[in-house]
């Protein structure tokens, strides 16, 4: 292993480290902080996914929302109807949600990635109409709020606290760690598969689809892949998402948070895992601030665009090129370029 | 049959409307290759522009060429501002530009104007009244809209098939280097062909708010994905294309949800996925659309 790599792995092992501390011992919240952090683990996730397909495969989707309505349902549904324990429909739901993922992206594959874009877009802005239409009732319950435990949503309150390894915490705090500690299992996964040979076929991929065909990288395959596993991950955020707020509707999902997604992403740093934190964060906590400038409707959105197109134009590597980039040596930049 | 013939009407208008958005999705999907996401915002944010004129007393047809001459500027210095910088660049980085654009115009018009009920226009542009065609009624508006759409097609047509700025248009996007060679400012035409976009997103949106009252900030958003299954079964590159296209779509919506009172299959709600539906369709059966040409890439 080269130094360069070494010091990669390094600071990569440091940055879970201080990241596994900083979820699991800082936060001495409230309820409110408690959930604002599962969110965040939440949108950590579906960043992660998304950055797999759109930041290391080069294919725009503009559509995970919908994956995550996908995952939510299936969690919501399992739970409320077949009463399977909350915790097990996880896995079942990035399953599904991989599915779906799988389905949309084989014909959409077969052509560029603009149309990628157009058809997830509309995927994205279909999805709570599909969700709520009458004959899929039975199923989605049409549109109209699914309980999972046939309690009035009160995000939160009222649940049973809950016992993990012999302490009794909160359920929303447990809801947290849960969500973090998924989070950074599927870290770990997402950094193994993109260190190795899927992880070089992605990239490649992604800077010339030429060149990886001559180098024998079936375009086709992984760019499904991808987006299969892509989908998995925001499948598994969108049921940590139902499991916190303990229902699941088609309003949860509007096609806002697509597009709040792919924000997060390029805020993040298209192609850096750890940049997803910062994204994350970003997307989860700038509402918030933007309560401060004015408390009209659509601040928050404008600031989104906004951040959207600077980044783009100023600082198109996102949070994480830019940090390497300032800690870059200067020498090393003036004797090299990019 | 009179209800068939009733339908077909008003879906004609609705998917001229549908058209106009198409049409300005292919002119810069023609210049740049890119589809314009934020077309659809754009609309609606002139839409509220024109708005504010008749709330200070303009007239709506003063109004609305106003809006038009506004809307073009805008759209010129938007080319030239945001996506000037990455042009040529990966189609990745102009898609998120746009959605950026998009995600902004949207919380704008929502911050500027905020969410209340407005009518707009005040007093209808066209007379409320039916003409009476063996049994048919066809309301005057739709007939004025449909009217109204097709008649700029015209004159863009116009633009682009016999004057010489339509042909530099045409060129730079066939081949911005050599357009560039025997002079043509093709940095500029990609700004005019932002500017004629935005203009005719703009007439979409004050018919989209005549046509569907109230003006809403986030009207445009199915607009907008009828306008790209528009678009994708005219074939992206083909301005007939889209028109014919708008007008497919417009009508079909229309006639599946009036049929479905016999289906029972609740489509109306299903709009949306239909027009998501026909865009794989097309994608899948004929990529090229109905009146687009196959994209040949050399590898």
């Amino acid at each position: 292993m080269s130094r360069l790599a070494a010091a990669r792995v390094a600071v990569t092992a440091i940055a879970l480290a201080a990241a596994t501390v900083a979820v699991f011992l800082a936060p001495r919240w409230d309820k409110v902080g408690d959930i604002k952090g599962a969110q965040m683990g939440v949108y950590f996730i579906a960043l992660l996914g998304l950055n797999i397909v759109t930041g290391y495969t080069g294919q725009i989707s503009l559509g995970h929302g919908a994956f995550m309505a996908v995952g939510g349902y299936t969690t919501a549904i399992l739970v409320a109807d077949h009463g399977v324990r909350d915790l097990w429909t996880i896995p079942i739901a990035g399953l599904v949600a991989g599915i779906a993922g799988f389905l949309v992206g084989v014909p959409a594959l077969r052509l560029s990635g603009l149309y990628l874009a157009l058809v997830t877009f509309g995927l994205a802005v279909a999805m709570p109409d599909i969700l709520s239409w009458d004959k899929l009732e039975r199923v989605t319950h049409g549109g109209k709020e699914v309980q999972l435990f046939g309690k009035p949503a009160l995000t939160g309150k009222g649940f049973a606290d809950v016992s993990i390894l012999g302490q009794t915490v909160t359920f929303t705090r447990a809801v947290h760690y849960l969500t973090w500690a998924v989070a950074l299992v599927l870290l770990v996964v997402a950094w193994l598969l993109l260190r190795g040979p899927p992880g070089r076929a992605f990239r490649a991929v992604r800077d010339s689809e030429v060149a990886a065909t001559s180098s024998g990288v079936n375009i086709a395959a992984y760019k499904t892949f991808a987006f299969a596993i892509s989908a998995a991950y925001a499948g598994i955020a969108g049921s940590l998402l139902v499991i916190a707020v303990a229902f699941a509707d088609p309003q949860a999902f509007p096609a806002k948070l697509s597009l709040t997604l792919l924000v997060g992403v390029v805020v993040a740093g298209l192609g850096s895992l750890w940049g997803v934190l910062a994204g994350a964060a970003f997307i989860e906590f700038l509402p918030d601030a933007a309560v401060h400038v004015s408390k009209a409707q659509g601040v928050p959105d404008t600031v989104y665009g906004a951040a959207l197109i600077l980044i783009v134009l100023v600082l198109p590597t996102g949070v994480a090129g830019g940090l390497r980039r300032a800690l870059t040596p200067l020498t090393t930049r003036l004797y090299t370029r990019s | 049959m009179v209800q068939f013939a009733q339908q077909v009407v008003s879906g004609l208008a609705s998917g001229s409307i549908y058209a106009a958005l198409a049409l300005a999705i292919v002119i810069i999907y023609r210049s740049t290759g890119v589809v314009n996401f934020a077309q659809g915002e754009m609309a609606t944010f002139t839409t509220f522009i024109a708005w504010t004129l008749v709330d200070h007393g303009v007239g709506y047809w003063p109004a609305f060429a106003l809006t038009l001459l506004i809307a073009f500027a805008g759209g010129v210095a938007l080319e030239r501002i945001v996506v000037r910088p990455v042009e040529g660049g990966p189609v990745l980085t102009i898609v998120i530009l746009t959605i950026g654009l998009f995600i902004m115009l949207g919380g704008l018009s929502n911050w500027i104007w905020k969410a209340e009920v407005r009518s707009f226009p005040p007093n209808r542009p066209f007379p409320t009244s039916t003409w009476d065609i063996g049994g048919v009624a066809i309301s005057k508006q739709d007939v004025g809209i449909l009217g109204v759409t097709l008649g700029l097609v015209l004159l863009l047509y116009l633009l682009f098939q016999h004057t010489k700025i339509g042909l530099a248009l045409r060129a730079s996007a066939l081949n911005p280097a050599a357009s560039r060679l025997v002079g043509i400012r093709v940095g500029w035409m990609l700004a005019l062909g932002w500017g004629l976009a935005a203009a005719i997103g703009a007439i979409a949106g004050m018919f989209t708010a005549a046509a569907s009252p109230p003006l809403d900030p986030n009207m445009m958003r199915p607009v907008l994905i009828y306008a790209f299954a528009a678009a994708v079964v005219g074939g992206l590159t083909s301005p007939v294309g889209a028109v014919l296209g708008g007008l497919t779509i417009g009508v079909s919506l229309n006639l599946i949800a009036t049929y479905d009172s016999h289906l029972h299959l609740d489509l109306d709600r299903m709009r949306l996925p239909i027009a998501l539906g026909a865009i794989l369709i097309v994608l899948l059966v004929r990529p090229a659309g109905l009146f687009g040409r196959a994209a040949v890439r050399r590898v």
